[in-house]
């Protein structure tokens, strides 16, 4: 157990955190001012890399890509917005789930019949692509603190976004009366359509970021929203602080665990069953850090709303 | 969660409930004839393909009629009904593995066999879906609206995820059932559990007997409570009862039927993986209780029908058929909140 090994791995769950950040906080501020659970959420993700992905192989520039990845994710979001989601915000959260999921049966399909079944391959700029040394003699591949640092800026420009523009006056008062910014003469629906989009262009930025570390296939949304669903869950829904402070929570206690576990039972057991017995309880450990969590205080960590 | 509907919604007029039986009980006839029917004259003329589709039918739409139980009855919006239906497939696997390979599944503090008789599998089942569904609802039932929503399913992610990584049982390659666990031999050989049209009579009885219970429960002063739950949990607690223990029971109630559902499936097939187990097999759930009406006794059954065709008939002619599910299930969810059997039956006495 070197230092080498636990800086590289603390970096690695805070760059997972920071990515799951760009999940949640679209999630949460949809849920906070709309009142509505999106699982397409994923399709974004999803969208925004296959568009990085193709963009980036037709014009070689990954930046152009990246920018083309996100238009595309809040572009499909303000459609699917204006189309679908519209229709939801005044009906019972089970339509919401049933609508979203059928949504994403249209997407993955969609794009299975589009793109094909194998994955798209994206890699980081040639740029990106080196090795920084870090104190302790670790090397960390630039592309990641890239990825940690994007994450950083989002979270700052959010911040900055709610609390200092009208814009962000505008969504805070959604959160706490819908009735009341509506009849002070605030345009709701179009309010609507740009957070949606908003949300849809985070998901989608986090999509092609990631897509470049590991690869753009169909489906590739679903893991990460779960995980995101556990991040805002435990962050309390509504609450950008809280999807902030559960991401990385959740980033770090993951990739520790997958990396300690089997080797906490190493120390006890021979190390074929101890590899079995540790990962598995990894892969557990952040459904279990939230039951334990909600145990305590049922609505999260920063419930926004009460 | 303060619902404001009130109770005088229930008490429509005789009348309008009296117009609505006839064709309701004729629909709900000719979808259990036509599912007992055509199995078996699917058996005598020798297709056993379709008679194992009808099992199919038949077991996804027990599963339904456990998530039936608490997301239409209860109110309780469960996404991870996966887990009890795949902690049942599991059940069987296991058993079946351990008296295939004559090793004890545990040894300590007490020695446990394995076992390839279906009624100790059923029993193990539902009562090992019960205890997790215990524990799972315990927790997740202290929150309510989207909370319950993403802790059921994240709770099924947890499950899913440590069928995936431990090794012993197959890891995501899944376990094989080499030999269909049996029934005990009752004098000749009528119950032969690895005889198709027995495999489905079994199922069907089976879901009988789930949609029996459903029915005896909501008519009892049980079900009356966990209406009033739904409905409108400040009054139910102001009657003097208290709402959280009713949910929990019919939470567990739920998942023990859907884990029965589960073991069966896995016989049925002969294998058991994690897909059972995965989140889109929840989502899947829930859609066919939408598609065929939520909180109707018959809905599960219809919307597995109609759920199964879809996949057989459209899948065998695109394979992008969840496209074409994902379009269907849009405009039910968005136009047609009844689903078919709301369409077919008419409305019930108190929608």
């Amino acid at each position: 157990m070197s230092v080498t090994l636990l800086i590289e791995q603390l970096l690695n769950g805070v760059q997972l955190g920071t990515m799951l950040f760009l999940m949640a906080s679209g999630l949460t501020l949809v849920f906070g001012v709309m009142g509505l659970i999106n699982l397409a959420h994923g399709s974004f993700y999803m969208v925004g890399a296959y568009a990085t992905a193709a963009v980036t192989a037709s014009t070689g520039s990954f930046l152009i890509g990246l920018a083309a990845g996100m238009t595309a994710a809040a572009l499909v979001g303000a459609l699917v917005e204006l189309i679908v989601i519209r229709r939801l915000y005044h009906r019972p959260h089970l339509d919401q789930v049933l609508a979203t999921f059928a949504l994403i049966l249209i997407f993955s399909e969609g794009t299975r019949w589009i793109f094909g079944s194998s994955p798209l391959w994206l890699s980081p700029p040639s740029w990106l692509t080196g090795f920084v040394t870090l104190p302790g003699d670790t090397r960390y591949p630039v592309y990641r603190l890239v990825l940690i640092g994007v994450g950083v800026a989002i979270a700052i420009a959010l911040y900055l976004l709610i609390s200092r523009t009208r814009l962000g006056m505008r969504i805070r008062a959604g959160e706490s009366d819908r009735e009341m910014i509506g009849a002070l003469g605030v345009n709701i629906a179009k309010l609507y359509t740009v957070v949606f989009a908003l949300g849809a262009a985070l998901a989608g930025l986090a999509g092609a970021l990631v897509g470049a570390l590991q690869s753009v296939q169909v489906g590739m949304g679903e893991p990460v929203l779960i995980l995101a669903f556990v991040v805002i869950v435990i962050g309390g829904i509504g609450s950008i602080k809280g999807a902030l402070l559960g991401a990385l929570l959740v980033g770090v206690v993951d990739t520790l665990g997958r990396v300690y576990l089997p080797l906490f039972f190493q120390t006890f057991m021979p190390p074929s069953e101890a590899t079995g017995v540790g990962s598995s309880l990894a892969a557990m450990l952040i459904y279990i850090l939230m039951a334990v969590i909600l145990a305590f205080k049922p609505k999260g960590l920063f419930a926004a709303n009460d | 969660m303060i619902n404001t509907t009130p109770l005088s919604k229930n008490a429509a007029p005789a009348t309008h409930a009296e117009s609505h039986f006839d064709r309701k009980g004729l629909v709900q006839m000719i979808l259990l004839g036509l599912l007992l029917l055509l199995p078996v004259a699917a058996y005598f003329l020798g297709h056993t393909y379709y008679v194992n589709l009808a099992s199919r039918v038949t077991i996804i739409a027990m599963a339904a009629v456990g998530l039936n139980l608490a997301i239409g009855y209860g109110g309780m919006v469960s996404f991870g009904h996966a887990a009890y239906f795949g902690l049942g497939g599991y059940v069987a696997g296991i058993s079946a593995y351990h008296a295939f390979d004559m090793t004890p599944f545990m040894s300590w503090p007490f020695s446990v066999p394995g076992s390839d008789s279906l009624l100790v599998v059923w029993l193990a089942a539902v009562v090992l879906c019960a205890l997790l569904a215990l524990a799972i609802g315990a927790i997740s039932l202290r929150t309510t609206g989207v909370y319950f929503i993403m802790i059921t399913l994240a709770f099924a992610q947890m499950i899913y995820y440590f069928a995936n990584s431990w090794p012993t049982y197959g890891g995501q390659d899944g376990l094989p059932i080499y030999i269909r666990n049996t029934l005990p031999q009752v004098g000749n050989n009528l119950l032969d559990s690895s005889d198709a049209l027995t495999y489905f009579l079994i199922c069907f009885t089976g879901l009988m007997l789930a949609m029996a219970l459903t029915s005896r429960l909501m008519k009892s002063r049980f079900g009356a409570a966990l209406t009033m739950a739904r409905l409108n949990d400040v009054r139910l607690a102001t009657a003097g009862v208290s709402p959280y223990p009713i949910r929990l029971v019919a939470f567990v109630i739920s998942a023990a039927i859907t884990g029965l559902a589960g073991a069966l499936y896995a016989d049925l097939n002969g294998f058991v993986s994690p897909s059972m187990l995965s989140w889109h097999f929840s989502g899947e759930l829930m859609v066919i209780v939408i598609l065929g009406g939520v909180g109707r006794l018959y809905g599960p059954l219809a919307g597995a029908v109609l759920f199964v065709m879809m996949e057989t008939f459209l899948g065998g002619i695109t394979e992008y058929w969840q496209l074409f599910l994902g379009l269907v299930l849009l405009g039910v969810v968005l136009f047609a909140k009844h689903g078919v059997m709301g369409w077919l039956a008419g409305s019930e006495r108190n929608e």
